[in-house]
């Protein structure tokens, strides 16, 4: 018992060969606890550079962040001072405008989803390797696709609302822009992964590019694209209540202007109304998208 | 391809849809429930074109004028301002950086009370994985505005609005993570007398840590994405300038401003994508 410290081999093998063993052993732990130690001090330095370039002090830390308690406790409060969940109907007093504004955001999601996915599949077979040879094209579909999902959809929503005036419209359309982006590249994947054997088979009857897609890549891609596209309807519908703080339509609008104007129980309603929808649509997408891989892959 | 076309035989169509009927003609039903889904689908289209009032006038109008302002965009120039983009681009970058890490580091302790095969209680489980999706479900732009309320304009603000928004999804993964994890290593472990903490460090860390280390590289990227639209409420970064440079339509210094921003994504991904081949050797 008084070896307990040492490892099971040593019972096994005689000291001068285990000696060797476990030096070896300490060295390799000191060199993985030594690369620990400097991936540590890496991240300490990075942390008090980007803290340094954030311009956040611990100090600032600790006296700001006892205000978020505070700031939960007014969301919780109505104007009376009363707890938020014990009036609901003053808490939603707006709730038939909030509604209308989240139809109106959802219906942006949705719009700019179905319009974005319908090209990025049109689209997606010129950007694949296996389907289009040629490679000029081919590298301008995939660097379009870069762009459109690598600038923020935000920034487009901005731009578009200067070009075609504020409402929902430049909403749709920045999310179209950064759905083909996003779908187009998921897309492209998938299909460059299909089997090629109907693809020749077709190519065999003398079928043209058209009848390719359709009748050869599609079948096979077409479980995937649906499901990459309802997950992508939740985060167009996420992205779209934003779209209303540039002047984008939705519900963005009325948010920041209850947050700016400090009316707490309204922020608390909408934030409400809005974690509520995501929720809903989450658990309706999944559904569809479990029930849709069960129908087409048996 | 190249054979003459007229030696093909003509295929004898009538034949093989008596000998395939299944596949040369779906049934009735099956036709309409087609025609009846896209129909079903376009409706929401139509009624968004009714409702928000939009006209091909105002579609032509604007597309016109966005034409205009992309033959404005060049060439990109930053005038005077490049170092001020500059920092407030480091500012984003640190933005980015500071919220991930902070996220990651919350979160897993937080996926080990929502991961099954770590936390027993079920109670326990739901609620802190309800506050998962909860989190989740707003976006961080909202958060930003939020910790605006709280601590004020600027960085600091946007810091605090990725860590909580990706606090929410790296829960989330990390919890997946954690619960697909191989039971085999913590029963060897639970075999030779090892506890719940050990069990924890030799047998879930090793098997979860590549998958976290990926996934926090992953979000890095996306996030300096994110961050470079939360200065747009006032969050920090470099969104504010761009915001004021769109609202001045300013478009020769926002074209200048966005390339920065694409070469700045570019870099981090490739750093990232570097990083975790080299952390999980792939």
């Amino acid at each position: 018992m008084a070896d307990s410290t040492r490892p099971l081999t040593s019972q096994l093998l005689p000291d001068e060969q285990l000696a060797p063993l476990l030096a070896s052993y300490a060295r390799s732990l000191r060199k993985s606890r030594l690369d620990f130690m400097g991936f540590l001090a890496a991240m300490v330095v990075l942390i008090f550079l980007a803290a340094w370039m954030a311009e956040i002090s611990p100090v600032l830390f600790f006296t700001k962040l006892g205000g978020f308690t505070s700031y939960f406790a007014r969301l919780a409060h109505l104007d009376n001072g009363a707890l938020v969940w014990s009036d609901p109907v003053e808490w939603f007093w707006g709730w038939k405008r909030w509604l209308r504004l989240l139809g109106e955001t959802i219906l942006i999601g949705y719009t700019g989803t179905f319009i974005g996915a319908t090209v990025a599949v049109v689209m997606s077979f010129s950007g694949a390797t296996n389907l289009n040879k040629n490679s000029v094209t081919r590298s301008i579909v995939k660097r379009f696709f870069e762009f459109c999902r690598t600038v923020p959809d935000l920034v487009f929503a901005l731009v578009f609302v200067v070009a075609y005036g504020v409402g929902p419209l430049p909403g749709i359309l920045a999310i179209i822009i950064h759905t083909i982006g996003a779908l187009g590249k998921q897309f492209t994947e998938l299909v460059e992964n299909i089997d090629m054997g109907p693809v020749e088979g077709l190519e065999a009857t003398g079928a043209g590019r058209v009848a390719i897609a359709r009748f050869g890549a599609l079948p096979q891609v077409l479980p995937g694209y649906l499901s990459y596209t309802l997950l992508r309807f939740e985060i167009n519908v996420r992205s779209a209540t934003i779209m209303g703080f540039v002047g984008a339509g939705g519900i963005g609008d009325e948010l920041m202007l209850s947050i700016r104007r400090f009316y707490y129980a309204d922020i608390s309603a909408i934030l409400v109304i809005i974690i509520v929808t995501v929720y809903i649509i989450d658990i309706l997408t999944s559904r569809l998208r479990y029930s849709l891989q069960g129908s087409l892959s048996s | 391809m190249n054979a003459p076309q007229e030696s093909w035989p003509k295929p004898d169509v009538k034949a093989l849809t008596q000998a395939y009927p299944n596949i040369m003609r779906p049934s009735l039903g099956r036709r309409l429930t087609t025609l009846g889904l896209c129909i079903a689908s376009l409706l929401p289209l139509i009624l968004a074109w009714q409702m928000f009032g939009i006209s091909w006038a105002q579609l032509v109008h604007g597309t016109s004028q966005l034409g205009q302002f992309v033959v404005l965009m060049f060439p990109p120039t930053p005038e005077r301002f490049f170092w001020l983009f500059l920092h407030a681009l480091g500012e984003t970058v640190a933005i980015a950086f500071l919220g991930t890490v902070g996220a990651a580091v919350l979160a897993v302790p937080f996926s080990l009370l929502a991961a099954r095969n770590v936390m027993p209680f079920t109670l326990v489980r739901v609620v802190v994985k309800r506050s998962f999706d909860t989190i989740r479900s707003v976006d961080t732009l909202i958060w930003a505005l939020i910790w605006i309320g709280v601590v004020g304009l600027g960085p600091f603000a946007g810091v605090l609005a990725i860590m909580t928004s990706d606090f929410g999804a790296f829960g989330k993964l990390f919890t997946e993570t954690l619960e697909t994890a191989d039971t085999k290593p913590v029963e060897g472990i639970a075999s030779t007398g090892g506890g719940a903490l050990a069990s924890l460090r030799f047998a879930l860390l090793p098997q979860i840590m590549p998958v976290i280390v990926g996934q926090i590289l992953y979000f890095f990227e996306s996030n300096t994405r994110s961050a470079t639209i939360i200065g747009v409420v006032g969050a920090g970064g470099i969104g504010l300038h761009l915001y004021e440079e769109i609202r001045t339509l300013e478009w020769q210094i926002v074209c200048f401003i966005v390339i920065m921003i694409l070469i700045t994504v570019a870099i981090i991904d490739q750093i990232s994508t570097r990083l975790r081949r080299a952390f999980i050797g792939i």
